[in-house]
């Protein structure tokens, strides 16, 4: 049994109560552990990404106790992926949370930080459905600290929101997962896909509500209309970096529809059939447009990346919809990409914030510090948001388009190339207002001073190369994540690999 | 038995989803528990309603009830306590900073007329 697949829950669950009690006065001292715990939690990740792509689906018993009895943790490729994922983005921005003093606003940032990334890793390896509800309340909990992180008056009315929202999520998770338990006796997601195979016809209608309210929770967690009421206001008053972080979050939504219903209702399940990709897709494809109208119609910047985020999530879940190995590639390349490219311009968002004292797009305000170099930034994320070439949104755009020939196709092509427009307009518009009509202003007004923050503007440099990086590399990445998704639609191995006395 | 466990946990539900669809925090936040509540009492009869039964299977024992599910329901108390916790605090906070408990930002319409007897002008 590889020990070093609880590593990544481990590590944050351990330091984060250490920063707490030991170090919670000193601030530099917080930085640093915090910073080396990301940075050995990233080597980690990276060694675990080497490991399940070399490996068969790993399994880490808890305790020891045989599933289904105990809690299971699972190492696959996606799990892997998707923990590297967050593991790179977390460095980077709790790298600029330090340079741009994000931290200091108010206390215990590295410590929530570090129970968001516990959260976060254990809800991308368990292999249990009720420790997947408790991770997702230990990243929720600590999501609240964060969104709050600063203060003010907006910031706590969206937090109340926000908390009131996933509560109410929380509880429908609960209401799923007790209808499921009530007709199939298990939680652990191997044994429910043995399970859900053979369950008898009676029981296929309770069955079905559990799986739909499942999809609902995961529906709101990964920001899907008529469920992403929560998210505009959540991400537009969140502190720069604890938005750019959040990124990663709605993926995690992503993540748990993609695992629930390729592992225990695969298409072809006799209870649910493909109920899930007829309710998916239309919701997936108005949420794609209702993402394209707030980035037009949004009157801040935060505001309009937020919808920008829901955007694309929209495309994402076009995709994820099609359940065929070939869309969920092109899935998981644009997961990888949305999360950079919503986290670039959710920093950058924040710079201007932070020099022009405001994000209205209804005013022009005049130049503010370094005007030029966050202009070209802005310009390198919403190139890459919006899916224009050389960025690897458009790579990401192509790969989707072209994993939904079918039936539906003209619908969604329709639906993502005009929504794209939409959204190249509604950027353009942002940041030619924020931009170039700063030039046009006559105020006498003292220019804002800029400040000098490399670290943070390192930061955002790091994320569009990293962008960069997947859109050169796009060959070998796509390879990797067809390997992938292959070994998602080989539920066999999962399922050996954590019940070894299983039949399948 | 069934039938009273049934409507107990319908009659919660729908107390709470009227109160937390409310336009200020307090009710939200009563609303939020009773689904809480609800939905634990919905979790304990998921393992089937037993009287007077064992948890632990003897081999004297008549039969069992089933102690997964309460090992899951003492975790969702658990959990759903530490939340309403914590949104009372940040309602508080949030009601402190802006003076008023309306749940939605500052620029959608404040519900007219605002109530006389609550506050102090």
């Amino acid at each position: 049994m590889n020990h070093w697949i609880i590593a990544p829950v481990i590590l944050p669950a351990l330091l984060a109560p250490f920063i707490v009690l030991v170090m919670r006065h000193d601030l530099s001292l917080q930085r640093i552990f915090s910073t080396a715990g990301t940075a050995v939690l990233t080597a980690i990740s990276l060694v675990l990404l080497y490991t399940a792509s070399t490996n068969p689906p790993e399994v880490y018993f808890l305790g020891n106790w045989p599933a289904p009895f105990g809690i299971v943790l699972v190492l696959d490729r996606l799990s892997a992926m998707m923990i590297a994922l967050t593991a790179v983005l977390a460095l980077l921005v709790q790298l600029y949370a330090i340079g741009t003093n994000w931290d200091a606003h108010g206390k215990h940032f590295h410590a929530l930080f570090q129970f968001q990334l516990m959260g976060i890793c254990g809800a991308f390896l368990t292999g249990d459905a009720f420790n997947l509800f408790v991770f997702f309340e230990v990243l929720l909990i600590a999501s609240y600290g964060l969104m709050i992180h600063g203060g003010g008056a907006n910031r706590l009315k969206a937090g109340v929101q926000y908390v009131a929202y996933n509560l109410v999520g929380s509880t429908l998770f609960l209401f799923a997962l007790a209808s499921i338990y009530a007709v199939t006796g298990t939680l652990n997601m191997a044994d429910l896909a043995v399970k859900v195979a053979e369950l008898p016809a009676g029981d296929a209608a309770l069955m079905r509500v559990g799986a739909v309210l499942l999809l609902l929770v995961f529906a709101v967690k990964g920001a899907l209309v008529p469920l992403q009421f929560w998210l505009p206001a959540t991400y537009s008053f969140a502190p720069g970096p604890v938005a750019a972080l959040f990124a990663v979050m709605t993926k995690v939504g992503a993540y748990a529809v993609i695992r629930v219903y390729t592992l225990i209702f695969p298409p072809d399940t006799p209870s649910t059939g493909l109920l899930f990709a007829d309710i998916l897709l239309p919701a997936a494809i108005v949420t794609l447009i209702i993402g394209a109208i707030g980035v037009m119609g949004a009157t801040g910047l935060a505001r309009m990346v937020a919808f920008a985020a829901i955007g694309s999530m929209g495309t994402l879940f076009i995709a994820v919809a099609q359940f065929t190995p070939d869309a969920l590639t092109a899935a998981f390349y644009y997961l990888v990409h949305s999360t950079l490219a919503t986290a670039v311009l959710f920093l950058v968002v924040d710079l201007v914030q932070d020099r022009r004292g405001n994000d209205s797009l209804r005013a022009a305000a005049p130049p503010f510090g370094q005007h030029g170099l966050i202009a070209a930034l802005f310009f390198g994320g919403t190139i890459a948001m919006a899916g224009m070439p050389p960025l690897s949104g458009f790579l990401g755009k192509l790969l989707v388009l072209d994993a939904t020939r079918g039936p539906d196709m003209a619908m969604i092509w329709t639906a993502i190339l005009v929504t794209s427009l939409i959204t190249i307009i509604g950027f353009s518009r942002a940041g030619s207002q924020v931009f170039w009509k700063a030039h046009a202003t006559t105020t006498t007004q003292a220019r804002p001073e800029g400040k000098a923050e490399p670290l943070a503007f390192a930061v955002v440099f790091a994320l569009l190369f990293a962008l960069a990086a997947l859109t050169i590399l796009a060959g070998p990445v796509t390879d990797w994540l067809a390997d992938t998704s292959a070994e998602l639609f080989d539920r066999a191995a999962y399922i050996n690999a954590v019940l070894p006395t299983a039949k399948e | 038995m069934e039938l009273l466990v049934a409507s107990a946990v319908g009659m919660m539900t729908a107390c709470g989803v009227y109160l937390t669809l409310r336009k200020r925090t307090f009710p939200v936040i009563v609303g939020l528990a009773l689904l809480s509540y609800a939905v634990n009492v919905f979790i304990f009869a998921s393992g089937r309603l037993a009287i007077g039964l064992p948890a632990i299977i003897t081999s004297d024992a008549a039969g069992y009830t089933d102690p997964l599910t309460q090992a899951l329901v003492l975790t969702a108390i658990v959990i759903s306590f530490g939340m309403t916790a914590l949104i009372v605090m940040m309602a508080l906070g949030a009601f402190l900073e802006t003076g008023d408990d309306y749940i939605g930002m500052e620029k959608d319409t404040l519900p007219q007329p605002t109530p006389p007897q609550e506050g102090k002008k």
